[in-house]
């Protein structure tokens, strides 16, 4: 008799455990999607924006700084053509950044963009950006990789300047379709 | 709380009782191994705990002996690093965990009236893996390339990218040392639902038996997590995931965020089996019953609800936006309303009562004085903009050792030496005890206050070296270090005398003011008690 009633509570004991260790796995997408709504780490968009259609905004300013950095390990030369802009909300702008692959081999490389403050993020939108792809580059070779973008009008009055850092990574390891990919999340595999 | 005034058997007919299943206990190493009484199993994790507490403190002499001066002169950073890392882990989940689960063992069913755990042979299970944890994590220590050094919080990419390929064993350890404590907390669950004696009602439970039921929940609730942490560490590091890899669009901070989802909750799930023995001890030594019973049981669960919304207080400088920021502040600053009411009903419960103060007492007063001061420390880390001068500081080591040390630690002594006389059946050697408990209480605050002064000066934890300015202090630190250190060697020599059965014996009640249903069987507690379960009126 008694054990029969443990049995059920040991049951349900046991499935709350697998569920808060499959929680812990949800907590991947959860905190993706969350960050995706909100704007707060920093994430850009990660495919083509629409091109704005509404009027630009031309009473008001706002800078853009941009900023580079290549990650751990990661020799190529990386640097924005223009490290300051300032824009409209709502105009369309182009910036341009060089980069160089000094090594001895063909390499490829992925960039990933992060913004500050994190707010100002959901109000940057890509029409488009050399982040999208992973970028191949043949040994000694360089080139300008564009990015255009606009302020979305939306942006809160009190954000008048934020900097858009993109670190660059080697992903040479393999070709787009099986770069090191999380399995819980889609961002690079739309790509 | 609750009395039982009418047990079916008499003392001595349960002391014959005893003595004819006597003849049954196995002799000898199998006895311990083949274990499945309550007794027993929490008498191996008591002393395991201890172990474990004296072997991770070992490893704090190593810690406290290169930080005697400054510059590197005793040990390598790397084993450094080691020594922080898998002290840390050692005394989290070998030392404290595991006392408190040997506590629960030995308390729970002689309070609630039952005769054993509800699930024994998972019990015998769960104490029994332990010892091949944390065998595996200290042999990493041994390997080539050394153990874990990337602390016990185990952040990415330290973890992912910059570990050794010891990690795996880390993974494998933490999650033996998970799979154990949810089996008991499964056990304590069970027993505490299903095995109560008749007329044992909810808010007739002692406190220890409330404030473990709670904790079992949240070990439930967070284990799990962690175990999930550190798959996502061993799949990052070698089967080529990205989870914590920004690179393969995975997140760092995202590691951060999953950890403290555990790790918050587990920093409660190390004090509620502590709030629950001071709500013993103090009344049975001032002879009152304890204040607001019902508002401790509530501020305990809310405590333990609240847990679960304030992990990014560990995160303030991650760069989280202030509207978060905001949240995570006011969410942990609640958080000292319930425990609040926990020290008012404590030192309600000693107003005007007939206080003595043997030693049960003084561990428990110390507990609630050198508690208090590591929670207002708490209180000055929750405020966020104060928090960015004090993260990664000597004054954050200051504060979650008041509160692991001179709290969880200290309410540990504090419970052996209130029920040790009940389990042995004689009475502790009280001039040794005394002796332990002032050196202990001295030391450790020589240890620990001056942290509080290197912290806010600026000095950063985890570094083997730091400026000559802390110099004097951390000497200071250094002795009252190994001062503690050597004050649990005469707790050892207590526990020995005491399992050797050396002093006076006790009566049943052992202490004149206690009162519960442990306290009505017979010293020493009988190999199986409450066989019939007693009325509890």
């Amino acid at each position: 008799m008694a054990t029969t009633s443990h049995t059920a509570l040991v049951g349900k004991l046991v499935l709350v455990v697998v569920a808060m260790f499959g929680f812990g796995f949800a907590l991947v997408p959860l905190y993706d999607v969350f960050c995706d709504i909100t704007g707060i780490n920093g994430k850009t968009n990660e495919t083509a924006a629409t091109v704005y259609a509404g009027e630009v905004e031309e009473s008001r300013t706002v800078t853009v700084e941009f900023i580079t950095r290549t990650h751990t390990g990661m020799p190529w030369e990386f640097r924005a053509q223009t490290h300051r802009v300032k824009v409209h909300p709502g105009e369309l702008n182009t910036v341009e950044f060089y980069v160089r692959n000094p090594a001895s081999k063909g390499m490829v490389a992925q960039a990933i963009p992060s913004v500050t403050p994190g707010q100002a993020a959901l109000f940057l939108n890509k029409t488009e950006c050399f982040c999208f792809n992973s970028q191949p580059l043949n040994a000694g070779a360089e080139a300008l990789m564009p990015m255009r973008f606009y302020v979305d009008p939306q942006i809160p009055d009190d954000i008048h300047f934020f900097t858009v850092q993109y670190t660059l990574f080697d992903v040479t390891g393999g070709n787009d379709g099986d770069k090191k990919t999380n399995p819980f999340l889609t961002s690079f595999v739309e790509n | 709380m609750s009395k039982a005034t009418d047990i079916v058997s008499p003392d001595h007919a349960a002391a014959d009782h005893d003595d004819h299943h006597d003849h049954h206990i196995p002799k000898g190493l199998m006895r311990w191994v083949l274990t499945t009484n309550h007794k027993d199993i929490g008498t191996l994790y008591l002393w395991f705990a201890f172990i474990m507490f004296l072997t991770g403190g070992a490893m704090a002499m190593v810690i406290r002996a290169e930080l005697f001066q400054p510059g590197l002169q005793i040990v390598d950073p790397n084993f450094f690093n080691q020594m922080t890392t898998v002290h840390g882990l050692i005394m989290v989940f070998g030392a404290v965990m595991p006392a408190f689960t040997g506590l629960a063992n030995w308390l729970v069913p002689m309070m609630i009236g039952a005769p054993d755990m509800a699930l024994p042979r998972m019990n015998n299970w769960s104490f029994w893996i332990l010892p091949f944890a944390f065998s595996i994590l200290l042999a990493s220590l041994f390997l080539e390339g050394g153990g874990p050094a990337f602390g016990w919080t185990f952040y990415a990419p330290l973890s992912t990218t910059y570990s050794g390929d010891s990690t795996a064993l880390f993974v494998f350890s933490v999650h033996i040392m998970g799979i154990s404590s949810i089996m008991g907390a499964i056990n304590v669950i069970v027993t505490i639902f299903n095995m109560r004696a008749p007329g044992m009602t909810w808010m007739k439970m002692p406190l220890f038996v409330w404030t473990w039921l709670i904790t079992a929940f949240l070990l439930i609730a967070v284990m799990p997590v962690l175990a999930g942490a550190v798959t996502m560490v061993l799949t990052d590091k070698f089967f080529g995931t990205s989870f914590f890899d920004a690179a393969g669009g995975g997140d760092p901070v995202m590691f951060q965020h999953i950890f403290w989802f555990f790790g918050h909750p587990e920093v409660y799930i190390m004090i509620l089996p502590a709030f629950g023995i001071i709500s013993q001890i103090v009344p049975t030594f001032a002879r009152k019953p304890l204040f607001g019973y019902a508002s401790m049981v509530y501020a305990t669960a809310s405590i333990a609800l609240l847990s679960f919304i304030v992990w990014a207080h560990h995160m303030f400088t991650t760069g989280m936006p202030v509207a978060a920021e905001m949240f995570f502040m006011f969410a942990t600053m609640l958080i000292s309303v319930p425990t609040g009411v926990k020290v008012f009903n404590w030192v309600a419960t000693m107003w005007r009562g007939s206080m003595t103060f043997e030693i049960p007492m003084m561990f428990a007063l110390a507990f609630i004085v050198l508690f208090t001061i590591g929670g207002l420390s708490g209180l000055m880390l929750a405020i966020t903009p104060v928090d960015f001068q004090y993260h990664d500081t000597y004054f954050v080591v200051a504060h979650f050792h008041y509160v692991l040390v001179t709290g969880a630690v200290f309410s540990i002594m504090a419970a052996v030496y209130y029920w040790l006389p009940k389990w042995t059946g004689r009475m502790f050697d009280i001039t040794l005890a005394k002796w332990h408990f002032w050196c202990s209480l001295i030391s450790v605050n020589l240890l620990f206050f001056p942290m509080h002064f290197v912290g806010l000066a600026g000095m950063p934890r985890r570094i083997p070296d730091y400026a000559l300015q802390f110099a004097d202090f951390n000497k200071w630190i250094s002795i009252g270090g190994f001062a503690f250190g050597l004050s649990q060697l005469i707790f050892l020599w207590v526990m020995i005398k005491a399992c050797r059965k050396q002093g006076e014996p006790v009566s049943s009640q052992v202490w004149e003011g206690a009162e519960g249903l442990e306290w009505e069987i017979p010293s020493p507690a009988p190999y199986h008690s409450f066989e019939t379960p007693p009325v509890v009126k």
